[in-house]
Formats: structure tokens, C-alpha cells, sequence
């Protein structure tokens, strides 16, 4: 058979794109629910570290933990905001936001929907698990930020990167930087403000950390990224730690109006899962 | 058959030290054994299942297209390894990233396919794809090795230098940081085509 022929290579060709496609859709659907799940795992894992859980006590990752428990038995609620700190209403923080679009968004200027997860830790203190992503020096990098009920303090934080420098940028997924963010403060002087990366270091500042030497740029890029998302979230966080609720906004305690300010309790517990 | 197929690619021919082929990825995946080992076996599967397939279809591959034959039948495995690690050592696809999707330029697998699939029997050819992977792997793991030990004090993640020896434990001793920059990897492979060639000294130009 003449295997140069125009007709038998287009034949040719055409079925063993056919057959590799299809060993390719094959493998693609068949593995796609582990690979989900191991993606779901993965992000629990960094929202639990977050908030100091299933940490050893120098802060590295503890090997043993379970994620999957403890984001089923910690995170108690979980919800989407919007820059003006209201909740949007039918979106899943957890499935359907995808940071890497609410970044550009947020570059943008346009509207974005932050996610939030709001932990129990197993003292009964609440926190609120805030998420940021932004770009490295090399490529993307991202964290959560667990911030205590008073919204001003910082429980905890962890970032994750997709290729920063090793040795360098990529440090910020180390104990060492991650831990610094324990107990800092998101106000400047009474005002409200990101916690920045500081180059030379923060000298013990209520609201710096020390930036990674020889990584300037991926400790900018940090700084940077939280203080653009900390922004966006600022309206949700300000707005109930203010002293003065505004208007339509509810200072409720336990369920019951407290009565310094207009509107009704049944907003207290914004529980998108829970309600339904 | 016969068995330079099997010696010649862990030495006198090796991908690495003497064809100097695939070394993007030997600088850049092996910070650590354990990434190292996986790109080892990932590579050696495609090499040999590849070359397997190709022999297998050589004499009814048409010859205006059959770079682009090589490149879908190489391309489909690679991706079912990417599919496979992200399925089942997600931690690990992490960390080679794109590396895996890379294996399809590495020059070894196309290199060892033209020049020896195509031209032999299904078996030698999936023996020698299979011994072209390994002998890549061999030189990954060597320049691991000592890039994890002298860099990160472990190997396979385990801490194997004691914690007292460092410094901030009070010790006199601290990692190599230049261990863990590509630069090193470099200077590591340098080494061992050194000495490779000073101990056969066939390779060496007269």
C-alpha cells in the first residue's frame, strides 16, 4: 500500500486523532472526581492553616492532620460579600467563586464577590476567614487571612504560591513570615489598614510584618495584594466593628436588638447554608 | 538482542552527560528527590510506552507527517501522567507544575523515537526507551540528591542533618542556598559529566 498517498494520510491521521482523543476524554472524565476532590482538599487545608488549625506549634503544617474533619467541624458558615460589605445572596464561597477572576475584577474596578469563612475555634471565639490572590514575581500567589471578631485583629494568615523563587519568594509559605501575621492589627493610628510587608523590617509595628530578605518583590507583591483585598473587604469589616451602625443595620447580640439602632435582628445570623 | 540497548544509555550514550539532551528539566525539578524521582518515572514511561507504539505503527506511518504522529502519540501519554498525578499525587503534580506538561519537549523521547523506534522491533524499542528514561533519571536523582541534602539537610523530605547541628540551634552549621538555585544544578551536572569522563576515557576528545 502506498503510505504517501494524500487519501491514506488524511485517513491515517484522522483516526489516530480520533482514537487519542477519546483515550484522552476517557481518562479526562474518569479521573475528574478525584482530582476535584483533591483540589477541595487542598483549599480547606490552606483556609484551616489560616486560622492556626491543623498546625503544629511552631506553625509548620502538622502531616498527620485531617483537613477535611476540621474544615467540616470548624467552619460554621461561609458566605460571599460584595465591596460595599453587604452578603450577596445565592453564590457558594467555597465552589463557585474563583479568586483568580476576582482579582481582575478588582484591578478593574468592577465588582467583586469576596468569599468568607467564618471559623469556630474550639474555644467558641469566631473568626473570619478572609481570601486574597495576587501576582508574584514569577506567577500567581494567594492566601487567606483569619481575622478575630473584633475585625481589627489578625489570627492568622498563610500564603501559597505558584513559582516564586525557591529559597527566596517562595519562603512565604514558610512558618517563618506566615506566623508574623499573628495578633497584628489591621488600623494605622485609628484609622483602618492592610498589613504591610515592611523592607528592613517592621520593628515590632502593630500593623507591619518583616518583609524576606533578597525577595523584595514577592514581599511587595504580598503587601501589595493584601492591602488590595483587604480594601475590598473593608466595607464588610469596618461596618460591623464600627461603633455607629448605619442606618438599616442591625447591633444585635444573641438575637436581641440591643436598640441603638434602626432595623430588625433576623439579619444577625447570616447563614446562607443554614437557612435554606 | 542486543545489550548495548541496555548499558549504553546509563553511560556511554546517557541522554544527559553525553548527549546533553533534557537538561531544562534536570535543572529544574530536582530542588528535590522526591519531585526528581516522579519526573524519572514519568519520563520513562513515555519514553518506553512511546517508543513501544511508534514501532508498533512504523511501517504504516506515512512519512510526510510523521513527526506529527510522534508528537500526538507522545503527547497523549503525557497527558494521561499529568491526568494520573493530579488524581492520585496531587502534592507532587503541584510541584513539578508545568514540568509534566514539558516532558513532551524533552528532546530524549522524540530523539530516541527517529532514531531508533522507527527502525527497530517493538520490543528493543520499548527496552531502549525504557533504558533512555532511566539513564535520564539516574543523573536527576544523583544531582537531587545532593542538591536536597546540601539545600534542605533532608532527603525524601526526612530530616537526615541533625536539627543541633545549625546555627540557630547553636550549632556551626547552615543550608546551602545556592543548593537550592538552579545556578547549582548546573555546577552539580558539570561535576558529574566530569568525572563520568574521567573515568571512561573513550568519551574524552583527543
Amino acid at each position: 500500500m502506498n503510505t504517501n498517498s494524500n487519501v491514506y494520510t488524511v485517513i491515517y491521521t484522522t483516526i489516530l486523532v480520533v482514537i487519542v482523543a477519546a483515550i484522552l476524554a476517557f481518562a479526562a472524565s474518569a479521573l475528574k472526581s478525584r482530582q476535584q476532590a483533591n483540589m477541595d482538599l487542598a483549599k480547606m487545608k490552606t483556609i484551616m492553616l489560616a486560622a492556626n488549625m491543623g498546625q503544629t506549634p511552631d506553625g509548620s503544617v502538622d502531616k498527620g492532620a485531617d483537613f477535611m474533619k476540621l474544615y467540616n467541624d470548624h467552619i460554621t458558615n461561609a458566605f460571599v460579600v460584595d465591596a460595599e460589605g453587604n452578603v450577596v445572596e445565592g453564590v457558594d464561597a467555597f465552589k463557585d467563586i474563583d479568586l483568580k477572576s476576582q482579582y481582575s475584577n478588582l484591578k478593574k474596578g468592577q465588582e467583586v464577590k469576596l468569599p468568607v469563612y467564618e471559623c469556630t475555634m474550639d474555644d467558641g471565639r469566631k473568626v473570619n476567614i478572609l481570601a486574597m490572590y495576587g501576582a508574584g514575581l514569577w506567577g500567581a500567589i494567594w492566601g487567606y487571612m483569619a481575622v478575630e471578631d473584633d475585625n481589627e485583629t489578625v489570627a492568622g494568615a498563610i500564603f501559597d504560591h505558584a513559582s516564586e523563587t525557591p529559597g527566596l519568594g517562595a519562603k512565604i509559605a514558610e512558618p517563618a513570615f506566615y506566623t508574623q501575621f499573628r495578633g497584628k492589627k489591621l488600623s494605622d493610628a485609628g484609622q483602618f489598614s492592610s498589613v504591610k510587608v515592611i523592607k528592613g523590617g517592621a520593628n515590632g509595628s502593630e500593623n507591619g510584618v518583616d518583609a524576606i530578605s533578597g525577595a523584595t518583590m514577592t514581599s511587595k507583591a504580598v503587601s501589595t495584594s493584601l492591602e488590595q483585598w483587604l480594601g475590598a473587604y473593608k466595607a464588610f469589616l469596618t461596618g460591623r466593628s464600627a461603633a455607629q451602625p448605619e442606618k438599616g443595620e442591625c447591633c444585635c447580640e444573641g438575637g436581641e436588638c440591643t436598640g441603638e439602632c434602626e432595623g430588625e435582628c433576623e439579619n444577625e445570623n447570616v447563614n446562607t447554608e443554614k437557612d435554606e | 538482542m542486543n545489550k548495548d540497548i541496555y548499558t549504553k544509555p546509563f553511560f556511554l550514550t546517557n541522554p544527559i552527560t553525553v548527549l546533553v539532551l533534557g537538561i531544562c528539566s534536570s535543572l529544574a525539578v530536582t530542588v528535590q528527590l522526591k519531585g526528581a524521582l516522579v519526573m524519572a518515572l514519568s519520563v520513562t514511561i513515555v519514553t518506553a510506552c512511546s517508543s513501544l507504539i511508534l514501532s508498533l505503527l512504523r511501517n504504516t506511518i506515512p512519512n510526510r507527517v510523521r513527526i506529527i504522529v510522534q508528537l500526538v502519540v507522545v503527547a497523549m501519554f503525557v497527558i494521561l501522567i499529568d491526568q494520573f498525578l493530579q488524581a492520585f499525587a496531587y502534592d507532587t503534580s503541584k510541584m513539578l507544575s508545568v514540568y509534566i506538561g514539558l516532558i513532551i519537549t524533552n528532546c530524549i523521547i522524540m530523539g530516541r523515537i527517529e532514531a531508533f523506534a522507527l527502525g527497530n522491533k517493538p520490543w528493543p524499542s520499548f527496552v531502549d526507551g525504557a533504558c533512555n528514561g532511566l539513564g535520564y533519571g539516574m543523573i536527576l536523582i544523583i544531582v537531587a540528591f545532593f542538591r536536597e541534602l546540601l539545600g534542605s539537610g533532608t532527603l525524601f523530605g526526612y530530616q537526615v542533618i541533625p536539627a543541633s547541628w545549625y546555627l540557630e540551634n547553636g550549632g556551626w552549621y547552615m543550608n546551602n542556598g545556592l543548593m537550592i538555585l538552579p545556578p547549582m544544578a548546573l555546577i552539580i551536572l558539570g561535576c558529574v559529566v566530569w568525572i563520568q569522563r574521567s573515568i571512561q576515557k573513550e568519551l574524552q576528545e583527543k
